[in-house]
């Protein structure tokens, strides 16, 4: 597969990014990274992605896929002969993924993140306690669907391990700013455990942010008022 | 003896629709339950513990949730005939951005047009029309979104149609006028035999809005 022949247009601190980036390292296809600048949009994106004018945006052949759980779909049946499967085969099973990728990103992802933009003590305490509940779902969730193997989509990670695994930087970067254990080995021990397996995946690894860098990069992104 | 496909529903919804229509795009046969939501059944409970929602899709006794999911799982189950989703997966990328598209925009702003008053809704009902005339310019001059084949994004789309009518009384906008061609597109999907035994009649649904504006406070 010519190296010409696909882009991304992304940042290294976005986690929807992160699940197109995954995918085309499990299929081992080559692409050109852009990354956009903190700030800007550039042309091309823009001119891509019209409509939501958002990160990431894959471009195959010159033909523009966005939303990044549909880019890794797309990616899975564009290259269907490449590498492992990252969506289950079995249409139940899939239906099941989706709906927990679903969830990750309607309930899950905008509790995680209005711990960030909790203002005061008692919003962030609301914030957590919502952030519990709902990865307590998604425990339960990884023991339902991984039936016993390491992944959510069983021996290799697939579109849901994706889906809420690309969240592990921002993950801890919440955890040290609300200075309360988010991930917890006792209350979620499956999911504690899948999150390390998670990260050393040779398709992951290469690409999880550093926590010190993405932190900083919070900072700026979610100020915190002035004391 | 219990049917092998049982759909959990209320009947003015435009997500429940979808499915309506996918099952009988397929010849499937199903049992449909429509649900009080004022006082949810101990299946609809049990089936959906994380959102407690309809549609809900039951599958040989096994739960399906959310509307663009059951009719993507239909799709595949029973794919001997009337594929919904296109073959070529970049067609595919296209069909499942414009459902989420509206699954995304056409919720928030619809509820603003007939359930709000004052600036609120005067701001949903631009957003409103922004949102069906990016449709209209999507569908452009083809038959159906997909291109000549009724699919994905007309099931998405079609059960907000029944809607319309509410909007344009109790928001007082003219969405013919708007888009010509989004109705035009409507009238042709109302031909097909799925969707015109799928949807309610928009008088009923209309007494509905009206029903739920007393409800919010904006009657």
């Amino acid at each position: 597969m010519a190296t010409g022949d696909v882009k991304l247009i992304g940042s290294w601190a976005s986690v929807f990014v992160m699940r197109a980036r995954i995918a085309l390292n499990l299929k081992s296809i080559s692409y050109e990274f852009l990354q956009e600048t903190y700030g800007t949009k550039s042309e091309l994106l823009l001119k891509s992605n019209p409509v939501h004018k958002k990160m990431p945006v894959l471009i195959h052949a010159d033909k523009p896929v966005c939303e990044s759980n549909i880019i890794v779909q797309y990616i899975d049946e564009a290259w269907s002969s490449y590498g492992p499967s990252i969506l289950p085969s079995q249409p139940y099973d899939r239906a099941i993924a989706r709906f927990w990728a679903a969830y990750v990103d309607d309930k899950w992802f905008i509790a995680l993140r209005s711990i960030l933009t909790a203002r005061g003590e008692e919003e962030k305490k609301a914030a957590i306690a919502e952030v519990e509940e709902r990865t307590d779902h998604l425990e339960k969730a990884f023991i339902d669907c991984s039936n016993g193997k390491p992944f959510f989509n069983g021996d290799h990670i697939g579109y849901l391990d994706i889906a809420l695994g690309s969240f592990l930087g921002w993950w801890k970067v919440v955890e040290l700013d609300a200075s309360h254990i988010l991930l917890d080995e006792t209350k979620t021990p499956s999911l504690f455990k899948w999150a390390e397996r998670f990260c050393n995946d040779p398709a992951v690894k290469p690409l999880m942010p550093e926590t010190a860098k993405l932190a900083e990069f919070a900072r700026k992104l979610f100020p915190k008022p002035e004391a | 003896m219990a049917k092998e496909v049982i759909l959990l529903d209320f009947w003015p919804s435009m997500f429940g629709m979808r499915t309506r229509i996918a099952l009988r795009e397929k010849g499937v046969d199903f049992e449909y339950r429509d649900e009080d939501l004022r006082d949810k059944s101990p299946l609809l409970l049990q089936m959906n513990p994380v959102h407690k929602k309809i549609p809900v899709l039951i599958h040989n006794g096994k739960p399906v949730c959310e509307s663009a999911i059951q009719v993507q799982y239909i799709d595949e189950v029973w794919s001997h005939k009337n594929p919904i989703l296109p073959s070529d997966p970049y067609q595919k990328a296209q069909a499942r951005f414009w459902v989420d598209y509206i699954d995304k925009k056409m919720y928030e702003a619809q509820r603003k047009v007939y359930a709000s008053k004052g600036e609120e809704q005067e701001t949903g009902k631009k957003e409103f029309i922004e949102i069906l005339k990016t449709l209209e310019s999507e569908l452009g001059d083809k038959p159906y979104f997909g291109g000549d084949d009724f699919g994905y994004v007309d099931i998405g789309l079609i059960g907000f149609y029944t809607w319309f009518p509410g909007y344009e009384k109790f928001g007082n906008i003219s969405i013919e006028a708007e888009c010509p061609k989004l109705i035009a597109w409507a009238k042709r999907c109302m031909q097909r035999e799925s969707v015109a035994k799928s949807l309610p009649d928009s008088e009923k649904v209309t007494e509905f809005m009206a029903m739920l504006r007393k409800k919010f406070g904006v009657e």
